[in-house]
């Protein structure tokens, strides 16, 4: 067998690759397993999506074949998909709203900013701007009662609006926990164990059904904040028991260098340990933020018309009863946005896992 | 740092108050007032909701209490595996779904493991392809939304499969077949005689763990598993044989037949269970896959390599040196993910597959019109089911970590 050198480039890579699938009989023979899998799967996938689907035409006529993909489906209901019943004339305002909040992901993302000021505009003034600019009402916006809402709009308002509230939720749930005051530490265990132990659809159903049950008569509260306070509360004991590994991370050392500074236990917190808990659970907040984005398509079941609802709906829509090309097309879209916004999270959580995993084990010194 | 009840004199002189003479303290003083604060506050809220609830129960005419578990359900559960038509219970009602859902979660479970636990050694293997398809079925898996997945497979896939008459022969083996109507499979079959045979089984399997354990005993002194052993086993397996003969093999399997327009015979897995079923499993088994990689890749490679140094065998270096402790780093993820698991089988609800969700949550919330004492229930049972999968694989973790290995 050849020496491999210090210097690998992309062939030695590739040499090494397929070196790999046949270095013994059993690696052989499972790499004829596996291509005889790919080949089963891939070109046939391909000849649905691409070959033989339907790329053009004004209706369900122009898609009669039944074992491909029906993209005028997609295409002619893409208004839906993206804004539900929210009003043609007035969509550009989540336009600006979904520019506004790309717009401060890259700011997040850039070097050389106020990253904890930027962080704090993207969730107290985020929030609330989405907020005014979707609903409306003020500031001569048309009001947009929020049952017209739907479609993408409506899976990002309930994810990123669960993800803004739930993550400062966790975080005072998780310092809670930690507390001095055993009844603090108490009451912050029992919210967390609560809301772990249960699922999330029973809770939802809670939120609509029995809501106004627990309120006192004449009041009522908007069936989507409902479902987001319930989706806050059950994400923020998530959050909570990331951010609590992230304080666990921590060592003692670091509390009593804080003390002996003289730093009070707020600013040991706020100078010392927060920092560095941030760091440690970002990744596993990340992670928790797609799972938050998978959940949200289970509002469907509540009657809100989400993304997945949209597509439901229009395969079943007498317009498109032309075969089961349409729903499979339907699901295929959404498995792909859903699958792209998060394998790009999933990944940037792995990548600043990777990179904290480096910077802890590289020397003190080079580090900073 | 100051000390609690430090403080100055007015001639200026530092009192540093001793331990055994703790004075209430501000600080101390703060500490209860905030506690105190924290406790009326919930106390306060939970009454808020309490009174409006008995406010708007009593306005809205609203029975109270559990009473009507014993009256009579009124309607049909598509699956029941006990006894159960609509003149049964709510009570009777209750363990119908909650069965259901111990069923799909008991399934889904077993599943995702050998599926998980496959997928997980073959992102290690040392062959790149497949450690690079293994990769590519968890990143597929876990980045799109498990009610998508579902529908997947019960609108896209099981519900356009046509009729009984053209269904599909599984593996053409002319005794599983899928088709518009669900899954239908063998089912065993219990003919008169088959108690003594299930009695011969247990007692063969009682006698066969007796037999294991004492050759595992004479294997560990004397080196190798005794001759006598293996004639046990071979006379025990001839007995077995022999009254299950003699009894005119009373066990059977009935395999489905077509007849008509429907299938007879044989056990039928509706459309929603397999739908359920394969969903839950093929996302389970992603999380797991990760779970079982991240546990054996955290074996030390000098643990293997020590291993293989002494002389043992690549399969005896898994059995006796890898898996041991690479379980106990899987074990406690693996329980998050059973109860996760368990939790998402309330997904049922959106296929309509009757688990305890859609039935108590759903149809029977609405015939009572007792909303607080069903979520209860059903909300309760959850954090049952949760709390019994918990302690259960603590006690299996606990075994594990008393005694190294997992016993047969």
């Amino acid at each position: 067998m050849r020496q491999a050198g210090p210097y690998s480039g992309r062939v030695g890579a590739l040499r090494r690759f397929l070196g790999s699938c046949v270095a013994t009989p059993l690696n052989l023979a499972l790499t004829v397993l596996v291509l005889l899998l790919i080949v089963a799967i891939v070109p046939a996938l391909v000849e649905w999506a691409v070959v033989d689907a339907a790329w053009r035409g004004t209706s369900s006529a122009d898609c009669p074949n039944r074992d491909a993909a029906c993209w005028v489906f997609v295409r002619l209901r893409f208004g839906q998909i993206l804004y539900g019943g929210y009003p043609a004339a007035e969509r550009w305002r989540v336009d600006l709203a979904a520019a506004l909040a790309l717009a401060g992901l890259v700011l997040m993302a850039a070097p050389r900013l106020p990253r904890t000021l930027i962080a704090a505009l993207l969730f107290v003034a985020g929030p609330v701007i989405a907020a005014i600019l979707l609903a409306g009402g003020i500031f001569g916006l048309a009001r947009v009662p929020s049952r017209d809402w739907g479609g993408l709009t409506l899976t990002l308002v309930v994810a990123l609006g669960t993800i803004a509230f739930a993550i400062p939720l966790g975080l005072g749930l998780a310092i809670a926990r930690r507390s001095a005051l055993p009844v603090i530490r108490w009451l912050a265990v029992a919210f967390i164990e609560l809301w772990r132990g249960v699922p999330l659809i029973p809770v939802l159903f809670m939120a609509v059904i029995m809501f106004p049950l627990f309120m006192p008569a004449g009041v009522e509260v908007d069936t989507l904040i409902r479902v987001l306070v319930a989706f806050i509360l059950f994400n923020a004991a998530s959050m909570a028991e990331v951010f609590r590994g992230g304080f666990q991370a921590i060592p003692q050392s670091q509390y009593e260098a804080a003390a002996s500074l003289g730093l009070g236990p707020w600013r040991t917190l706020g100078l010392v340990v927060l920092p560095q808990v941030v760091k440690v659970a970002i990744p596993g907040l990340v992670n928790t933020c797609v799972s938050v984005t998978k959940e949200t398509t289970v509002i469907l079941i509540l009657g809100l018309a989400d993304l997945l609802a949209v597509i439901q709906a229009g395969a079943a829509d007498p317009a498109w009863l032309v075969g089961d090309q349409i729903r499979s097309t339907g699901y295929f879209f959404a498995g792909l946005v859903f699958w792209s916004v998060c394998f790009s999270m999933s990944r940037a959580a792995r990548r600043l896992e990777r990179r904290r995993r480096r910077d802890d084990a590289a020397p003190l010194i080079a580090s900073r | 740092m100051r000390r609690k009840g430090e403080h100055h004199t007015a001639e200026g002189a530092l009192v540093i108050p001793t331990i055994r003479s703790r004075p209430l303290s501000a600080a101390r003083l703060r500490g209860y007032l905030w506690q105190a604060l924290a406790l009326l506050l919930v106390l306060a809220f939970l009454a808020f909701i309490a009174r409006n609830a008995a406010i708007n129960m009593a306005r809205l005419n609203i029975n109270t209490g559990f009473g009507f578990l014993t009256r009579p359900a009124g309607f049909a559960i598509a699956q029941h595996f006990i006894s159960y038509d609509e003149a049964s219970s709510y009570f009777v009602a209750f363990f119908v779904a909650l069965l259901n859902t111990v069923i799909i979660a008991a399934v889904a479970i077993v599943c995702a493991t050998m599926l998980g636990f496959v997928i997980g050694l073959a992102r290690l293997s040392s062959n790149r392809l497949v450690a690079a398809t293994a990769g590519a079925y968890v990143d597929l898996i876990r980045n799109v939304p498990l009610l998508l997945q579902l529908f997947y497979w019960y609108f896209a896939v099981l519900r356009p499969l046509p009729g009984p008459r053209q269904s599909l022969d599984l593996l053409h083996l002319h005794i599983a077949f899928l088709n518009a109507r669900g899954l239908f499979v063998p089912a065993p079959m219990f003919e008169p005689g088959s108690g003594a045979v299930l009695l011969a089984l247990l007692v063969a399997l009682a006698l066969f763990s007796l037999l294991w354990r004492w050759a595992r005993g004479r294997r560990e002194i004397a080196g190798r598993t005794p001759r006598a052993a293996w004639i046990a086993l071979a006379s025990l397996l001839f007995a077995f044989l022999a009254i299950a003969a003699a009894e005119g093999w009373p066990l059977r399997w009935e395999v489905p037949v077509l007849a008509g327009f429907n299938f007879r015979g044989g056990l039928v897995l509706s459309p929603e269970f397999v739908a359920m079923s394969v969903a839950l499993s093929l996302y389970g088994a992603a999380y797991i896959a990760e779970i079982v990689r991240a546990g054996v890749a955290a074996v030390p490679v000098g643990q293997s390599e020590a291993a293989r140094a002494l002389g043992m065998g690549p399969l005896l270096v898994a059995r006796k040196v890898i898996v041991p402790q690479a379980l106990r780093i899987i074990l406690p993820p693996l329980a998050g993910q059973y109860i996760l698991l368990t939790k998402n089988t309330t997904l049922a609800a959106a296929i309509a597959y009757p688990d305890l969700m859609l039935i108590f949550g759903g149809t029977v919330l609405n015939q009572t019109g007792q909303p607080l004492e069903v979520m209860i229930i059903t909300i309760g049972t959850y954090l049952a089911l949760s709390f019994a999968i918990a302690a259960a694989m603590n006690a299996a973790n606990r075994r594990l970590r008393r005694t190294g290995t997992p016993r047969r």
